[in-house]
């Protein structure tokens, strides 16, 4: 089967691109999801809070959602549900598996929008026995929101990702007590006002610079001992303490799902575990294109919505042949920035750049600027900046289409830890 | 009445009745946990080692050396994934290199075929990423890789394609001998008569013994503990690297696993529980420290567990396999620690030994001498996955993700003689659960598989042993 524009990943991500690959001329685009529905990880996000920025409101994961389906079901955008890619190859060949049998695809451009997973136990080195009741927090949240069965009644909660906050507050509304979320960062790793909504109004204690050092139980969780770390996240002595309880969820970071990318040769930054990207959210392999947690972890799904959207255009661009920019300058994240997107601009295109970025601490009142050598191209104040936000600032082409050098983008102001 | 009767259904147990099962008798194993295969045998390093290093004329040797060649040719029959991808011990300095010339003569005395003392520029031509301070290494081509779970599971499969009755939740309390059979009763009040007992309890063999009243030997558990590393860092070696051993044992290795994963370890630390199966910072500090030494680029942060095993040491050292003093035609099956999987279809035919001398032995004129695995569907070819997709449309739905396994392979992991019973039973069959997500994504659909497949609501599933379900009720349904 022929496509214009193949998006692998059927979550808001590759709904926003689908939507837009559509309606700017990708006349034949299907959408490939591994799930039984389209909608992604949202369908599992119940809890309120989506779409302040897109639709002024406050929608549930699955009414965002279903914003975006309906436009996709409102076109004539062909959906594979249960299928698999199995592989695919940087001429834009694509092997799916699915109801249908094995499927094979062709298409003139590609939108990877494969999302992201959590990390785990293993990953991180908890120590100790490993019985049942120790999930990672996502799959937690399935099973108790789309499958309807509850996990555990005492629980203990590692790391302050997003998800674990959330779920900290869905475990006490269904009965359970949430003894503490352990977090081995002195600050946490979650929305601001998700400490707020799920942890001080329920009274649930966070307890940062700490660490899980060991599971007990052999077969379900019994208990789980913590100890303070320093600040090179070594135990400190003399602080453990034993804590009863059967389940031990786990938010301790997710990872971008690019094996499917690394078969079509996209090459990866280190630092996002993501696609290296352009301006117009194209991968260093053309007509392959990448946005959503798969390219980077984001925080808020508006931000993936308004990312993807530039990939589903550009993608149908690219599938028109009218994506040809010759002119890029290469961009950097500051000191102060664990990374930054796109690693590359095009300066020839009058659509500009959505710039991304996470800090690296605390930061109160700075000044986040963009700089091509020693010049200043735009700057903007905030009242605060933190690891756990990412922040988006788009950058008009005006700004930037009569540069020569790369450009840099960074913080000023007062770590604030 | 049984002809035999096996208590353990670890490797050697699910060997041994397969050996037996090519005979014209009537067999039962017993096994106190939920499935075969859910002590030794599921955490080790996954090796069949060469057999050059078991001291010249021990039981060890013996059987360690008879079990690597038993294992060329079953894996075949049985199609149990094997590759004898050879080891390397590594030298470092002059002690070392003294200690590897031993090895080496060793193991000549031992029968061990393909042993060489090869020089730092043929080992870094075989493997570019171990120190470059290497200065000498024992290379053995006959060491090979193994699944330690789908050795065992072939072995039982095809013992119950001859006829061997298994019996899972069976712990055995007590052992009498009265005029002409053994009687075996269990803690579920099951009572079972043998003309032949065999003990292969493994870490409880000790206590199996005991039972009847032979107190030759105490196992004292001695824990290994391991890191699992992603598959994206597998092309870091492609031997089993290992270090030049101590007394303690063979050391911690660094080598690829039949599955394309990097297994790191273990430790070897005595404790006191048979069931204390924990990973430690300390122990998991050593494993890194001489892997370090060893690889020194292996990539430690691609982890994507931790897990650790116990091996069934005894203070004697070596095999022992012996007929009970009190009960004639029990035999103890004592101290199968490593090289234990090597030598597991060599044990087997001691104990068919010992049974021929008590038993007729006929061969089974229809005996089924060939398994066929568990079809991995992405592994097949292009014409032969259309083929199963026509036969079989569960082949349709991929479930695990990471590992790319699909409904076929599981529920056909369930169906099969000693089917899987439990989420780290179809892990160990057929891989959900194994890959670097694990089981954050298939989890809850593996629960609902099994649910449907067994017949038993999600709530029943299990994750291993009795008490570790997954889920513990409904939403709502326990306010």
């Amino acid at each position: 089967m022929e496509y214009d524009c193949i998006v692998i990943g059927g979550g808001p991500a590759g709904l926003a691109a689908a939507i837009e690959a559509k309606d700017n001329g990708a006349d034949k685009t299907c959408i490939i999801e591994r799930d039984r529905e389209l909608g992604g990880i949202l369908n599992q996000c119940i809890h309120n809070g989506f779409g302040l920025h897109e639709f002024k409101e406050e929608l549930t994961g699955p009414e965002y959602a279903y914003r975006f389906i309906e436009e996709v079901l409102k076109r004539d955008i062909d959906v594979y549900l249960n299928t698999m890619v199995m592989d695919i190859s940087k001429d834009k060949e694509v092997v799916a598996l699915g109801d249908r049998g094995l499927m094979n695809f062709k298409a003139k451009s590609i939108v990877l929008a494969m999302g992201c997973r959590e990390r785990t136990a293993g990953a991180i080195g908890v120590k100790g026995f490993r019985p049942s009741g120790v999930y990672n927090a996502g799959m937690a949240q399935r099973l108790i929101n789309m499958e309807g069965y509850l996990v555990g009644k005492e629980v203990v909660i590692y790391g302050s990702g997003d998800i674990g906050l959330i779920m900290a507050r869905r475990m006490t509304l269904e009965g359970a007590k949430v003894k503490a979320v352990v977090e081995i960062m002195p600050h946490s790793s979650g929305l601001n006002r998700n400490i707020h909504q799920c942890l001080n109004d329920f009274d649930i204690p966070l307890l940062l610079s700490h660490k899980v050092a060991e599971i007990h139980g052999k077969n379900r969780v019994e208990g789980v001992t913590i100890a303070e770390v320093d600040n090179k996240f070594n135990e400190i002595e003399g602080t453990r303490e034993y804590i009863s309880c059967d389940t031990l969820l786990l938010s301790v970071g997710l990872i971008p799902e690019n094996e499917l990318s690394q078969k079509a040769e996209v090459s990866l930054d280190p630092r996002t575990k993501g696609a290296f990207v352009d301006s117009n959210m194209q991968t260093e392999i053309p007509g392959i294109f990448s946005c959503g947690n798969v390219l980077h972890v984001h925080d808020i799904v508006d931000f993936v919505t308004r990312e993807s959207r530039i990939a589903g255009k550009n993608a149908a661009r690219f599938a028109r042949g009218e994506l040809n920019n010759k002119k890029y300058v290469d961009v950097y994240p500051g000191d102060k920035l664990i990374y930054v997107l796109p690693q590359k601009i095009a300066l020839d295109d009058e659509n500009g750049a959505l710039i991304c970025f996470r800090s690296r601490k605390i930061y109160r009142n700075p000044i986040v600027k963009i700089y091509t050598e020693d010049k200043v191209l735009k700057e903007k104040k905030y009242k605060i900046i933190v690891p756990s936000e990412m922040i988006q600032i788009p950058l008009k082409n005006d700004v930037i289409k009569n540069i020569n050098g790369s450009i840099r983008v960074d913080i000023e102001g007062e770590e604030n830890d | 009445m049984y002809d035999c009767l096996i208590i353990g259904a670890g490797v050697v147990g699910a060997a041994t009745a397969r050996e037996l099962s090519k005979y014209d008798l009537k067999i039962a194993v017993l096994e106190k946990g939920t499935e075969v295969c859910q002590g030794t045998s599921k955490s080790n390093s996954a090796i069949v080692h060469g057999g050059y290093d078991a001291t010249h004329g021990s039981l060890k040797a013996k059987l360690n050396v008879r079990g690597e060649k038993l294992f060329e040719t079953l894996s075949k029959e049985l199609n149990i994934p094997f590759d004898k991808c050879g080891s390397l011990v590594l030298a470092f300095n002059e002690e070392d290199e003294k200690k590897l010339q031993e090895l080496y003569e060793n193991g000549l005395k031992n029968g061990v075929e393909g042993l060489k003392i090869i020089d730092k520029d043929e080992i870094l031509m075989m493997e570019p990423h171990v120190s470059k301070e290497v200065t000498k290494a024992l290379y053995c081509s006959e060491a090979g890789i193994v699944c330690p779970f789908n050795a065992t599971f072939a072995f039982i499969e095809n013992a119950m394609d001859n006829g061997v009755e298994l019996f899972l939740d069976e712990k055995v309390i007590e052992i009498e001998k009265n005029d002409d059979a053994i009687l075996v009763r269990t803690e579920k009040g099951s009572e079972f008569q043998t003309k032949i007992l065999i003990n292969s309890a493994g870490l409880y063999s000790d206590e199996i013994a005991s039972l009847a009243g032979d107190t030759e030997f105490t196992v004292k558990p001695r824990r290994g503990e391991y890191r699992i590393l992603d598959k994206k860092v597998s092309d870091i070696v492609k031997h089993v690297i290992f270090t030049t051993p101590t007394k303690a044992g063979k050391g911690i290795l660094v080598s690829p696993t039949v599955h394309g994963n990097i297994i790191v370890g273990p430790t070897s630390d005595p404790v006191e529980d048979k069931e204390d199966t924990r990973t430690t910072d300390s122990g998991i500090s050593k494993v890194d420290e001489v892997a370090r030494k060893l690889v020194p680029e292996l990539a430690l942060n691609e982890t994507i567990r931790l897990f650790s095993g116990l091996r069934a040491s005894i203070s004697q050292g070596d095999f022992l396999i012996y007929e009970s003093k009190n009960i004639k035609g029990m035999i103890n099956l004592g101290g199968i620690d490593s090289p234990g999987l090597a030598s597991s279809p060599a044990i087997a035919e001691e104990v068919r030994d010992f049974v021929s001398r008590h038993l007729d032995l006929v061969e089974k004129k229809n005996f089924i001498k060939e398994r066929k695995a568990i079809p991995h569907f992405n592994d097949l070819s292009d014409v032969e996955k259309e083929e199963i997709l026509k036969k079989n449309p569960n082949y349709k739905r991929i479930i695990c993700r990471c590992e790319m396994i699909t409904e076929g392979e599981i529920i056909e992991a369930i169906h099969r003689n000693a089917g899987a019973r439990t989420v780290d039973g179809i892990k160990r069959r057929v891989r959900p659960g194994s890959g670097r997500c694990q089981g954050g994504f298939c989890g809850p659909r593996i629960l609902e598989i099994l649910s449907r497949e067994l017949g038993i609501p999600v709530e029943e599933v299990l994750k291993e042993g009795q008490g570790s379900n997954i889920v513990i009720g409904r939403t709502k349904g326990v306010l």
